[in-house]
């Protein structure tokens, strides 16, 4: 990474410190949803498995995508502030900004997924993942936040307001709780299943559950990680546009 | 938005756009400061082409914009810092730079806290301040008093002053005519994406029209007697008001003060009118600056 964009994170890295309830948020929300998934309703669904152990991969994905919506909203009140406009006429990288903001926001997902992992193994979570199948499952959690973080804040970007940022994030929240994060997607009624399958969550939580059960696939990591790359091609090409436009 | 525009500011002076709201004084800075590119025309700043030395032109300029670009959720010093940082000044010398300018600012003592906390004037002050690490030789200053009450407005023109002192090139856009007048070597007057006269404030003050006398009187027959004694006057019915041309100066007051006298005419209210950038600003575009006449 360029110096310019150690310096914009370190920038990044204040005003998360500063802002203690936007990263609380991050981590309590997904936490609630686990504890009620898996003691409240996890109970009635069969899912072959101990509940906890099939919705652990879920709720990671569910946290880095809950997480997101703070990047939105940082991005576009940059964006809307001015002090983007003060970056743009100095000598510095175009990407310095976007890098930061990036790097923040995944830093703040993996926080949040830290803290999701050790409540999941006080609910008794055991995964079956020997030492590499771990270090592969945590590889495929920072891809997946690179590609949503680089989708976000294009999409931080392209938003006139906060407001309407903080709208154009929800699909993306949506998006795992209508894939196999919470029950298994042939558990599902007709038209929602087919859309759960072709989504990109399913591969990526399916990769995800097979890593640290200790069954990898390769057909689902493939998968996973083709999505990833696409999702963070489009995010950062969308992102580098609108920031070059908007001035 | 913009036609014709053509500017020529000569190294260390001060540069005044002045024009109305949504005359394009932004967009004109804008496209000098790399924001914008200009559809046709060639824009040089320090020498370097705009569009083809962006870099380097983006190396020379400093600008600080009409909203304060500063950064809410860091400390005032933190802000400076950051510019110290990206302007890549050596770590003592950018601590030493980050102290002498709060210090002259007058932000010391609110250094350590969160610029979310400042005030319009404090922020614009930032603002301006964090322009001003990296000693930039050319300085663009868009309406950098709009919106701040008068003692702040004074703090800035006299920092303004003292950058000139010290060698600065200073593009100033301004509603303010005011403002112009009392910082600008030249003045550059903008309407509708047009530039209806460029000079200095002198030149542009000798096209309005002369200083006058203006009388008001109680009845319409006092306005004829006067309009029938003196000579080249310019009466108004409905105000009952007469126009008088005149230098201004004592002896030709008191000429005129007696010539009333010795005709027995009353006037009820008496006034001189010298022309300020008002009157040039009406003359030049044929409507007033209502912004102006508004505040």
């Amino acid at each position: 990474m360029s110096t310019d964009s150690v310096i914009m994170l370190r920038r990044n890295f204040k005003h998360t410190v500063r802002n203690p309830t936007a990263v609380f948020n991050a981590v309590l929300f997904p936490i609630v949803l686990m504890l009620m998934f898996v003691y409240v309703i996890g109970r009635a669904f069969d899912v072959g498995v101990d509940y906890v152990d099939y919705a652990t991969p879920g709720m990671i994905v569910l946290a880095i995508c809950y997480g997101l919506s703070a990047t939105a909203l940082a991005v576009n009140s940059d964006m809307t502030k001015g002090i983007i406009n003060r970056f743009k006429v100095m000598d510095i990288s175009r990407g310095a900004v976007l890098n930061a903001q990036v790097v923040a926001s995944m830093l703040t997902s993996l926080i949040a997924i830290a803290a999701i992992i050790g409540v999941a193994f006080a609910l008794g979570f055991r995964p079956a993942a020997s030492f590499p199948e771990w270090l592969a499952a945590i590889g495929l959690i920072v891809v997946v936040c690179v590609a949503t973080s680089w989708l976000t804040v294009a999409l931080g970007l392209a938003a006139k307001t906060p407001e309407s940022a903080g709208m154009a994030i929800v699909p993306l929240i949506l998006l795992p709780f209508l894939s196999s994060a919470i029950v298994p997607v042939d558990k599902m009624g007709p038209g929602v299943r087919q859309f759960a399958e072709y989504q990109p969550f399913t591969p990526i939580i399916e990769a995800l559950r097979g890593l640290l059960t200790g069954e990898p696939s390769a057909g689902d990591a493939i998968a996973a990680l083709a999505w990833c790359a696409g999702i963070a091609l489009v995010g950062y090409l969308w992102a580098l546009a609108t920031f070059k436009r908007r001035a | 938005m913009l036609d014709g525009i053509d500017l020529d500011v000569p190294a260390g002076t001060v540069f005044s756009l002045l024009g109305p709201n949504g005359a394009g004084k932004t967009t004109t800075v804008n496209v000098l400061t790399t924001l914008m590119k200009a559809d046709a025309g060639t824009v040089r700043v320090a020498g370097h082409d705009v569009a083809a030395e962006t870099k380097a032109v983006r190396a020379v300029i400093g600008v600080t914009g009409q909203f304060a670009a500063v950064d809410e959720l860091l400390t005032g010093r933190e802000n400076l810092q950051l510019m110290a940082d990206l302007k890549r000044l050596e770590s003592g010398e950018g601590r030493r730079v980050v102290a002498e300018l709060l210090e002259r600012f007058d932000l010391t003592e609110s250094a350590q806290k969160l610029v979310s906390t400042y005030s319009g004037g404090m922020r614009r002050k930032l603002d301006l301040a964090m322009t001003l690490v990296g000693d930039p030789q050319i300085i663009f200053l868009d309406e950098p008093t709009t919106g701040l009450d008068p003692r702040s407005r004074r703090i800035m023109w006299d920092i303004i002053r003292q950058l000139v002192a010290d060698g600065v090139t200073i593009f100033l856009t301004t509603q303010y005519l005011e403002e112009a007048d009392r910082l600008a070597d030249r003045i550059a007057v903008l309407d509708q994406g047009h530039l209806v006269a460029q000079g200095t404030p002198s030149d542009l003050k000798r096209q309005a029209p002369g200083s006058h006398v203006q009388l008001r009187f109680t009845d319409v027959a006092e306005l004829d007697a006067a309009a029938r004694v003196l000579a080249g006057s310019t009466r108004d019915d409905a105000d009952l008001t007469l126009r008088v041309p005149s230098d201004g100066g004592v002896k030709s007051l008191r000429a005129l003060l007696n010539e009333l006298d010795e005709h027995s005419i009353d006037v009820e209210e008496f006034s001189v009118h010298t022309p300020d950038l008002d009157d040039v600003f009406l003359a030049l575009t044929g409507h007033a600056n209502t912004e102006v006449i508004a505040q």
